[in-house]
């Protein structure tokens, strides 16, 4: 029962985390709805309205009529780093477009102290709020007259700050005078009063906590701004990161990636074949194939590092093994998925067994195997990311992980766009040597 | 004149819950070098299993095959196959489809390029030589078929419903053309097919087949493919006699099929 408590809890905050990203996501749909509205309009206003599609009348669950709208695609790209630009500041955006900021600059608010014997006074305090990256001075106030001092204080911003401003005050808390109000308002112990650059609140013991407003526009260290990815892409291009550049970094985790699908296919398609085409093979290979395709290659990487160290040797046995079993099962199945027809048609018209193999049961698998080397390619290229998250010196995971462990965000946004682009690229070039090379792919 | 003989076939499958099936009981049959042969019967007598025989796919449990006082014990480029369809190699041109049998022997590409073009233009495909065969509709298909089996110079050409997958203009037209091919390379053709019309127009010779066992059950000698030949199939399908005999036919397969109903109804 305790584990079901316990489950019970995280799911609940879990589902209260992501109810925090409701509003954000609604808005979201929202806009894309809205481009969705004006699109439609304007393609009303330009397209003859007797096309052989606007003559459907039934496109509502017409499989055939549903199209990936390019106006879609590109708005949804476009929104994307519209909105990343707007809630980080980015300067590439007209400013009128940014999510509001922080606060930065200085504020001032006037609390009022009362005495023992009823009699209040007023002071200011001045607050100056910077950038976390510059650190200006205290600026100098006069302490004014009365009872109450004036006090000045400088604060980060997104942060915030515990001032005690009665201590330099004629009477504080030790001759029972109390902050008994912000800016004019009633304040007391627990309760928070807004000001013009934020908020104020005391605390149990009566300190008044300054917290300038932070904006809904993000933090550099959880979300940099665009441009802020784009010149780490040219500097760890240029000057390199961990005593490698980028194209080394990225080129190791390519050259880990070919080799080990290479080798995984050049063990795997043979060992297909002959699953396909002996009993005695599938049988011997069956039981071990099955049993290690649902084990994910990253569950082995620990095992890899065991067994040949976090060098190159380890990283390529880990993704030949990852492409083997893979390239293996396409295979069988490719040679398998030939027609009786086809092998009977041929040995009437002569061929012997060799050419009925090299002619026929080849080129019959070769759509399954490319299919194989897709699904090969992507879980490769996956799993050479995490093997360099856990232990590398160089390659794009070795960069994210290490960037993490400093806090610097832009540094793994980068990673994760480049492997990202990397992986589509990937994917986008097998598909087109699959149109070149199989172009009777699902024709048969 | 050499030509196939049937002798004796007998093919029994032992099925996994220790029964059989008799698929072929004693079939026998005499064929001459030139000879076309078309077999009707209800589904399950055992048609299939006998061409398969025949190409030598399946040996039989009793009996064998001789061609050309050899006995057949398995696959021969001697014995052309048609199948219905799908047997075509996807990943090959038209040209590289039919000239299949010829590469297969190492044929020397000038002599080959000379038979592929002289079967495409007897199937009249000339002008798609080049096409991926997956471009072509299926009686272009079927005809690459014909060509693919006939650039192998076969004794015997099996034809396992070569049209049966085709709409019905494009089998007539299909028809003319297996009699054509049949009278100018006069090679011997067994024909399996499900059209009784098509058996008809088809077969110089005829045999129904009756199920369980299967066997032989009429064998007719008729005159339509030949007629056939010279003139319009639909001015042969207007013969008498050829009315006649496919009602007879039919009554025949009719029959047959009712006593399996009736057999799998009281069982």
């Amino acid at each position: 029962m305790g584990l079901l408590g316990d489950l019970w809890g995280e799911l609940v905050i879990v589902l209260v985390t992501l109810a925090g990203a409701i509003p954000y996501i609604i808005g979201y749909v929202l806009l894309i709805l809205l481009m969705m509205f004006i699109w439609s309009g304007i393609k009303r206003l330009l397209t003859p309205k007797h096309d052989y599609a606007s003559l459907k009348t039934v496109t509502f669950g017409d499989e055939s009529a549903v199209t990936s709208n390019t106006v879609a695609s590109v708005v949804s790209i476009i929104l994307i780093f519209v909105l990343w630009g707007a809630f980080t500041g980015s300067k590439l955006l007209p400013s009128f477009m940014h999510a509001p900021a922080a606060f930065e600059g200085e504020g001032t608010f006037t609390y009022t102290i009362t005495t023992p014997a009823g009699e209040t006074d007023d002071a200011t305090v001045t607050v100056i709020v910077h950038p976390a990256s510059t650190n200006p001075a205290v600026p100098e106030v006069e302490p004014g007259e009365g009872i109450a001092k004036n006090d000045a204080t400088t604060i980060a911003s997104y942060r915030s700050e515990l001032l005690r401003v009665d201590r330099n005050d004629e009477m504080g808390r030790d001759e029972e005078t109390f902050i008994t109000a912000v800016d004019g308002q009633p304040i007391a112990p627990g309760v928070g009063v807004p000001v013009s650059f934020g908020r104020v609140v005391m605390s149990d013991k009566g300190t008044l906590n300054i917290v300038p407003d932070t904006g809904i526009q993000m933090e550099a260290i959880w979300l940099p701004s665009p441009e802020a990815v784009w010149s780490r892409v040219t500097e760890i291009a240029t000057v390199g990161y961990r005593n490698f550049t980028l194209a080394e970094h990225l080129g190791y985790s390519l050259f880990r990636v070919i080799v080990g699908f290479l080798l995984g296919a050049l063990v795997g398609i043979p060992l297909g074949y002959a699953m396909g085409l002996s009993n005695w093979f599938r049988g011997w290979f069956d039981p071990i194939v099955e049993f290690m395709r649902p084990v994910p290659p990253l569950a082995l990487i620990p095992l890899v590092i065991i067994w040949f160290g976090i060098g190159e040797v380890g990283k390529i046995i880990l993704l030949f093994l990852a492409a083997l079993w893979i390239m293996a099962i396409a295979a069988r199945s490719g040679v398998s998925g030939v027609r009786i027809s086809k092998i009977h048609a041929a040995y009437s018209l002569g061929a012997s067994k060799w050419q009925i193999m090299r002619h026929v049961i080849i080129p019959n698998s070769l759509p399954e195997i490319f299919t194989g080397a897709r699904v090969a390619m992507g879980v490769c290229w996956g799993t050479v990311v995490a093997a360099e998250l856990v232990a590398a010196q160089k390659g794009g995971g070795m960069m994210i992980s290490v960037a993490a462990d400093f806090q610097q965000t832009d540094i793994v946004l980068m990673g994760i766009i480049l492997i990202g682009i990397i992986g589509f690229t990937i994917d986008m070039m097998m598909r087109q040597a699959e149109k070149w090379l199989v172009p009777w792919k699902g024709k048969g | 004149m050499p030509g196939l003989i049937i002798d004796r076939l007998s093919m029994r499958f032992d099925l996994p819950n220790g029964s059989s099936v008799q698929a072929l009981k004693d079939v026998s049959l005499n064929l001459e070098a030139g000879e076309l042969l078309s077999v009707l019967g209800p589904s399950g007598c055992g048609k299939t299993t006998l061409l398969n025989i025949v190409a030598g796919f399946l040996a039989p449990t009793e009996g064998q095959i001789v061609l050309n006082n050899k006995k057949v014990s398995g696959p021969g480029p001697e014995r052309g196959m048609v199948f219905q369809q799908g047997a075509l190699f996807e990943w090959m041109s038209v040209r590289e489809n039919v000239g299949f049998g010829p590469s297969m022997k190492k044929m020397p590409k000038a002599e080959k390029a000379q038979i592929v073009d002289h079967l495409l233009d007897v199937v009249g495909l000339q002008d798609f030589k080049d096409k991926a065969v997956y471009e072509l509709s299926g009686g272009m298909q079927q005809r690459v078929a014909l060509a693919r089996c006939l650039a192998n110079e076969p004794d015997v050409i099996l034809m396992d419903e070569p049209l049966g997958a085709l709409d019905a203009l494009t089998r007539e037209k299909m028809q003319g053309l297996v009699l054509k091919l049949w009278k100018e390379t006069g090679k011997t053709i067994i024909l399996i097919t499900h059209s009784v019309e098509e058996a008809l127009l088809l077969g110089e010779r005829l045999i129904v087949m009756a199920p369980r066992p299967g066997r032989i059950h009429t064998e007719y000698r008729l005159p339509f493919a030949e007629m056939g030949v010279g003139q319009d199939l639909r001015e042969v399908k207007k013969h008498p006699k050829f009315g006649e005999v496919r009602e007879e036919i039919l009554g025949m397969i009719w029959d047959m099929e009712e006593e399996i109903m009736g057999r799998t109804e009281s069982a």
